[in-house]
């Protein structure tokens, strides 16, 4: 099972990219464990500078904007 | 170039409404009209095209470029990174983190945190077709310039001493170790780039366009219904308290510069002096109680008071200033 993190301060991008990944997981049926993580010394401890970012198994995959669709599917497939 | 919109706003006022340009009404619905179609337009066509030039241009590679480059010049790259570097407001806080664990002087992360909201490429577009390109190039110098000068003087007073602990640990850090650049330089696909610029566009509008409504209501307001010559009279340069009351004004009206610019028109046409409209608009962008409770997390209350007072200064200092130049402008 993959583990997703949204990495965040909590803005409504961050909300947003949170709920198309589980609808998206929803959708191909597949199991996620996603959670947000707003702990500022996390968040700098993957060295990420602009939220959302989504991190995969500990991999950053995305940041800056509420990613696209193809993507997502992309990285729960792989 | 710009006549189209305003005749299309008599057409509409006139023609449709039947309401005659000399009433108050039509005269505040004309300019209201007139202002919204045109900057509407020019937001949607400019955001498109500079986003399109600017895809490739982010934090990460901002702070890769900025990281171990001489202080003197880090000011001004800093400054000058912030008006061009496009992130949501949402994201200053990681970016301040990401600047300082880089081992970045905090007066250097300063100077782009300060310069961002003050000067963007939607400021800038709204300045020139609004208030002309004197008057744009002047609000862009004064605005880098109190980046440039607020950053040197938090280094000078040692602010990295009022940083919330952890930050103040990520600073430490991040000088001792050298920079490894995370940032890949990928080349990006005209297609890329498109797509970045059309969801700009249509990120960057979705965002402003309400501002942009509020603003130039308020400027309609302003210009249709307080009697000419009230705002000259009362708050011409004579007063040297219009100055700072001007700031003060600004800090609860917190508004983005697409807001605030379409009031400053107003204001100006209305014989409000230029120091005092800058003083105004820049305290209303820059110094705002929901940016500063964001900063408390990485920031010692100290440092933020040093921050705002360091702000209401310069831009008091800055109406002064350019009330007394006018007449040699």
């Amino acid at each position: 099972m993959k583990e997703i993190k949204v990495l965040g301060t909590g803005c409504a991008k961050c909300t947003k990219t949170m709920e198309v990944i589980s609808k998206i997981a929803d959708e191909l049926n597949i199991d996620i464990n996603i959670a947000k993580e707003t702990d500022l010394e996390v968040i700098m401890g993957y060295g990420v500078m602009s939220t959302p970012a989504v991190i995969i198994d500990e991999v950053n995959v995305h940041s800056g904007s509420i990613p696209h669709r193809q993507d997502i599917e992309a990285w729960l497939k792989s | 170039m710009f006549e189209v919109f305003t005749d299309f706003a008599t057409w509409l006022v006139v023609n449709v409404l039947g309401l005659s340009k000399e009433t108050k009404l039509g005269d505040a619905l004309h300019f209201f009209i007139e202002d919204t179609t045109k900057i509407f337009f020019l937001l949607l066509v400019m955001i498109y095209l500079i986003a399109l030039i600017r895809a490739s241009m982010n934090v990460e590679r901002v702070r890769d470029y900025l990281a171990g480059k001489h202080k003197g010049i880090g000011y001004l790259l800093g400054s000058g990174f912030g008006a061009i570097t496009p992130f949501c407001s949402c994201s200053s806080i990681p970016v301040f983190l990401g600047f300082t664990s880089a081992g970045i002087p905090v007066g250097i992360t300063m100077s782009f945190l300060i310069t961002s909201p003050l000067i963007n490429e939607v400021a800038v577009l709204l300045l020139l077709s609004l208030l002309g390109w004197k008057f744009t190039l002047l609000y862009v110098v004064v605005g880098m310039s109190v980046g440039i000068l607020g950053g040197v003087f938090l280094d000078v007073i040692k602010a990295e001493r009022w940083l919330q602990s952890f930050a103040a640990k990520a600073l430490e850090r991040g000088k001792n170790t050298s920079q490894q650049k995370t940032s890949q330089t990928a080349s990006i696909s005209l297609k890329e780039r498109h797509t970045f610029a059309k969801e700009e566009m249509l990120e960057i509008f979705g965002r402003v366009w309400k501002w942009v409504i509020i603003g130039v209501g308020l400027g309609a307001a302003l210009h249709g219904f307080v009697p000419e010559g009230w705002i000259q009279e009362h708050l011409g340069d004579g007063q040297w308290w219009s100055v700072p009351s001007a700031v003060l004004l600004g800090i609860p009206l917190y508004s983005n510069a697409t807001g605030v610019i379409p009031v400053m028109e107003s204001l100006i046409t209305q014989g409000l002096p230029i120091g005092t409209t800058l003083a105004f608009c820049m305290s209303t962008v820059a110094a705002s109680f929901p940016e500063f409770i964001l900063l408390k997390q990485v920031m010692q209350w100290r440092l933020l008071a040093v921050l705002f007072i360091l702000l209401l200064t310069a831009f008091t200092l800055i109406g002064w200033i350019f009330n007394f130049l006018t007449p040699f402008i």
